[in-house]
């Protein structure tokens, strides 16, 4: 399907071919969502917020709820002002959120729309809420816009009252509902008190009991988000998608914050689980070393199987780093590290894992297509793919192993419900990887050379 | 009014119990969505996109910030038996500097870019939303680059606020026209038929052809499933255009039949019932001894095959309810008739997007206490489904997982279906379909857990 993709690379500067991102709006609205009673409102035309609840219950597979101020030719002439004035007392009226949390589009940001007026001339029923982010499509990517929106909740929501509440604020990235189960876990067993921003767990992987819940029991409560400025200290995983809450609530609460890089594989989880050893004082729990160990374990037995294997990783910037972080502990080369996010933070932090590995020839790239990245491949291949769906069509094109993992995938089951990060989330893609690797293995080999035992 | 607390007061006009009113005049349809509403509609430029995707070799650039393009990157699952260039996904990805400065130039260049690597013999430009307002004239750079190039590359003015989905069917069929337009006429028509509205999902068109081979009917342009540019340029000379997805492909039949001189019939190949039907009419619209025979005799020898199948499911269906929403009046109106083959009753029944015509027919074919609903939104789905006591939901992408959360069982019929569920075999699938979702062993242990 992708036969004519060219392998000579010629230089594009206005084409994009497949792309590695999507806009602002849908990561906002996955935000919202990990907002206990919340209602996400996309203020622009109706077909966004189509595509976005599309998009997300294509990956989760869950009911994926959204407004829309449904814009007209009217509306894009005179402003939204009105539609969006309709829309919140609809949404109160008929779907009774606690908050209803509201993101532009390319459209209504393009128009000028003032939602700082709209919201504040709104007629909000008494302990209600309405907040607002802006999120222009043209603008960083969807996961610029999931940063934007926790922005934009602590913009509206947190105070810091002068008393401390002894508490963590967790900014988990933009990952699924799996891993931040995970991240609550490792927290929870770290005797660690949180607030975690969003939370989309118990919400995009709500169990089935035959009723359907529009606010399903999942969520960041709304007090907590208040509280959020009382937090001691405050994390942000991924550090190039949770550096702008955490740096924002420090401006506005003093809440000082340390940034690290999305706990994938075991040094990242490492370094997890020693940041929160530093701020609850306790002990590692045998719990967590076992998993520790568990995993360590693992790699040492399967290395010889991921050694020196070339890996091509793409998708959202801090997912990629951390998969590329754990490539290298299995020792394997990450030579193609591609996002579609624009931002050179990316390109940097690969440098420095490069460097620290002592691994050559590996490049990272960001702001491009998996266009580009199936050239590379055509010119230099690789071992292994591994992210989203997308990139199942060059694999088949170009015959590699592949591993789904990140955003978004749109054509399996379960992945949202279980982690990448932490040691838990390590033995998961250390299988997937070596199943992968060995399946292939086993497919290509000789009959007198298919083994039994691996 | 039952269920008042979860309709919005500005909703109570497009929703309606059969016994209302027996014209569909009552219903109010083809409006605007409420703001604040979880409509489950889409665009203008979500209806011009879906319309031109599956032609197969034309290279869709969408001119606008990424999104547009991501969403729709082979958004609807169209096969093809030849060129695969459709399923990728080709965008200007407009940034800031754009909007600020016009992306007129990105579109120019990116229109080269596309040359430069590849021979396309066609290229549709879609504006999107923000390509209006920052005022691009995307007319312009069609034409110039059209003359440079000498190949086709055609506009499709798609901003997603100006108007609904249909709309953005107008616009896709007007590019259709100005694709197919001949510069003469041609003086004698070909005997054979165009098939337009079918999009090939799960390989259907293929269904369909077979269908007209097999009564000696030759298919000439397919529009758009599995097409391509050199064969939509011979659908002028066919003698009759079969319509199937009526809601977007009316439009551009009645505007073929007012510029080329074809007629046109409305076809569905939903059930046994409407296939049988459907051939019938072309064959009597065709005309001639051979192929009416020809027609009956396949029509039996298919129903011969299928009916005892379908029977052996009737024992597993009889007497469930289903609800359907869908995109098209005309397929609301095809699956009704096709549980009713199964002795399966309608309770509930919207469209996204269905006409007033549409409406009256549905209210025609439905039982007094069958609810009818236009552009609904997830909280009426619910409400009304659940009241109704529906076994069965048919619907697209957003709807599988809020009739799974209820307990309901499924079928896509939109997008995402895997099978085809055209014509005879089609039946044969989409019984198996529902009968499977209906009877899954899961059920037995969601019952075990609570219920």
């Amino acid at each position: 399907m992708l036969d004519l993709t060219p392998k000579e690379v010629s230089e594009r500067k206005a084409l994009r071919i497949n792309p590695l991102k999507t806009c602002q709006p849908v990561g906002a609205i996955y935000a919202a969502l990990g907002v206990h009673n919340c209602m996400p409102h996309s203020h622009g035309s109706q077909g966004c917020c189509s595509f976005h609840r599309m998009f997300l219950t294509r990956h989760f597979k869950e009911p994926a709820i959204a407004a829309s101020s449904s814009f007209t030719e009217g509306a894009s002439v005179f402003g939204g002002g009105s539609n969006l004035k309709t829309a919140i007392k609809n949404i109160f009226e008929i779907y009774n959120p606690d908050i209803i949390a509201v993101h532009t589009t390319c459209l209504s940001e393009t128009i000028g729309d003032d939602l700082v007026t709209y919201i504040t001339d709104a007629k909000i029923p008494e302990g209600k809420i309405v907040v607002h982010t802006n999120t222009p499509s043209y603008v960083g990517s969807h996961v610029t816009g999931y940063s934007n929106m926790i922005v934009g909740l602590i913009n509206y929501l947190s105070q810091n009252t002068g008393e401390k509440n002894g508490k963590l604020a967790l900014f988990p990235g933009f990952v699924n509902p799996g891993d931040m189960r995970e991240m609550k876990k490792i927290m929870t067993l770290m005797g660690v008190e949180y607030t975690m921003l969003p939370d989309t767990s118990g919400v995009m992987d709500a169990p089935m009991t035959g009723t359907y819940n529009m606010y399903p029991k999942g969520g960041t409560k709304v007090d907590d988000i208040k509280d959020l400025g009382n937090c001691e200290l405050s994390i942000g995983l991924g550090e190039i998608t949770s550096i702008a809450p955490a740096e924002f609530l420090e401006k506005k609460c003093k809440v000082p914050f340390q940034s690290l890089p999305l706990p994938i594989g075991v040094e990242l989880t490492d370094q997890f689980v020693m940041s929160l050893n530093h701020f609850s004082k306790n002990e590692v729990p045998y719990a967590l070393e076992e998993e520790r160990g568990q995993l360590v374990d693992i790699l040492l037995d399967s290395h010889q199987y991921t050694q020196n294997k070339k890996v091509a990783i793409y998708g959202d910037p801090d997912t990629v780093l951390g998969l590329a972080a754990f490539a290298l502990e299995m020792g394997m080369i990450p030579k193609y590290l591609t996002t579609g996010t624009p931002g050179k933070d990316f390109e940097a932090n690969a440098q420095a894992l490069f460097e620290k590995f002592g691994v050559e020839d590996c490049v990272a790239k960001s702001n491009v297509d998996l266009f580009l990245l199936q050239q590379w491949i055509k010119n230099d291949g690789v071992d292994l793919l591994i992210g989203g769906t997308h990139g199942k069509f060059l694999a088949k094109a170009e015959d590699i192993p592949f591993v789904r993992a990140g955003f978004p995938i749109l054509d399996r089951y379960v992945h949202s419900y279980l982690p990448l990060v932490g040691y838990k989330g390590g033995m998961r893609l250390a299988e997937m990887i070596l199943s992968a690797l060995m399946d292939r293995q086993d497919r290509d080999c000789e009959d007198e050379d298919m083994e039994m035992i691996m | 009014m039952r269920n008042e607390k979860d309709i919005l007061p500005e909703r109570a006009q497009s929703i309606r119990f059969s016994e209302c009113s027996g014209d569909g005049s009552g219903i109010k349809c083809e409006a605007e969505s409420v703001s604040g509403s979880i409509s489950q509609r889409a665009c203008v430029y979500c209806g011009a996109r879906v319309v031109l995707n599956p032609i197969t070799d034309a290279f869709h650039i969408v001119h606008g910030p990424i999104g547009c393009s991501s969403y729709t990157w082979d958004i609807r699952g169209s096969l093809s038996s030849g060129d695969e260039i459709y399923r990728n996904s080709y965008s200007t990805d407009l940034r800031e500097r754009d909007v600020i400065f016009g992306g007129e130039k990105k579109l120019i260049a990116a229109i080269d870019e596309v040359m430069a690597m590849h021979a396309p013999k066609l290229i549709f430009i879609y504006a999107t939303c923000i390509v209006g307002v920052i005022g691009d004239d995307i007319v312009a750079v069609c034409n110039a680059a059209e003359e440079k190039y000498g190949i086709r590359v055609i506009p499709v003015k798609s901003p997603g606020f100006s108007g609904t989905k249909k709309t953005g069917y107008k616009a896709a069929c007007n590019a259709i026209m100005s694709l197919i337009r001949p510069a003469t006429l041609p003086v004698k028509k070909t005997i054979g038929v165009n098939i337009l509205g079918d999009f090939n999902l799960a390989g259907e068109m293929w269904i369909i052809k077979e269908y007209l081979r097999r009564i000696g009917v030759k298919p000439i342009a397919n529009i758009t499933g599995d097409s391509t540019c050199e064969d939509l340029k011979k659908a002028p000379t066919a003698q009759l255009n079969l319509v199937q997805c009526a809601g977007s492909m009316t439009y551009l039949a009645k505007q073929m039949e007012e510029e080329f001189d074809i007629p046109f019939i409305k076809v569905s190949f939903f059930g046994v019932t409407d296939t049988s039907d459907s051939l019938m009419r072309i064959a009597y619209a065709i005309g001639g001894e051979e192929i009416i025979s020809k027609t009956k005799a396949f029509i039996e020898e298919e129903k011969n095959r299928v009916i005892p199948l379908l029977n052996r499911y009737k024992k597993n269906l009889e007497g469930k309810k289903a609800a359907i929403y869908v995109g098209g009046g005309f397929k609301a109106i095809s699956l009704i008739r096709q549980f009713e083959e199964f002795g399966i009753k309608t309770v509930m029944v919207g469209t996204q997007t269905g006409s007033k015509e549409d409406y009256a027919l549905i209210q025609s074919l439905v039982g007094e206490d069958t609810i009818i609903l236009d552009d609904a939104n997830p909280a009426e789905l619910e409400s009304f489904m659940l009241e109704m006591g529906a076994d069965i939901l048919v619907g697209g992408v957003k709807e599988r997982p809020l009739a799974y959360k209820l307990g309901v069982a499924f079928c896509d019929h939109n997008h995402e279906r895997k099978r085809p569920l055209a014509g005879y075999q089609g039946s044969l699938n989409f019984a198996s379909e529902i009968n499977l979702s209906m009877n899954s062993p899961v059920w037995e242990t969601i019952a075990i857990g609570g219920k």
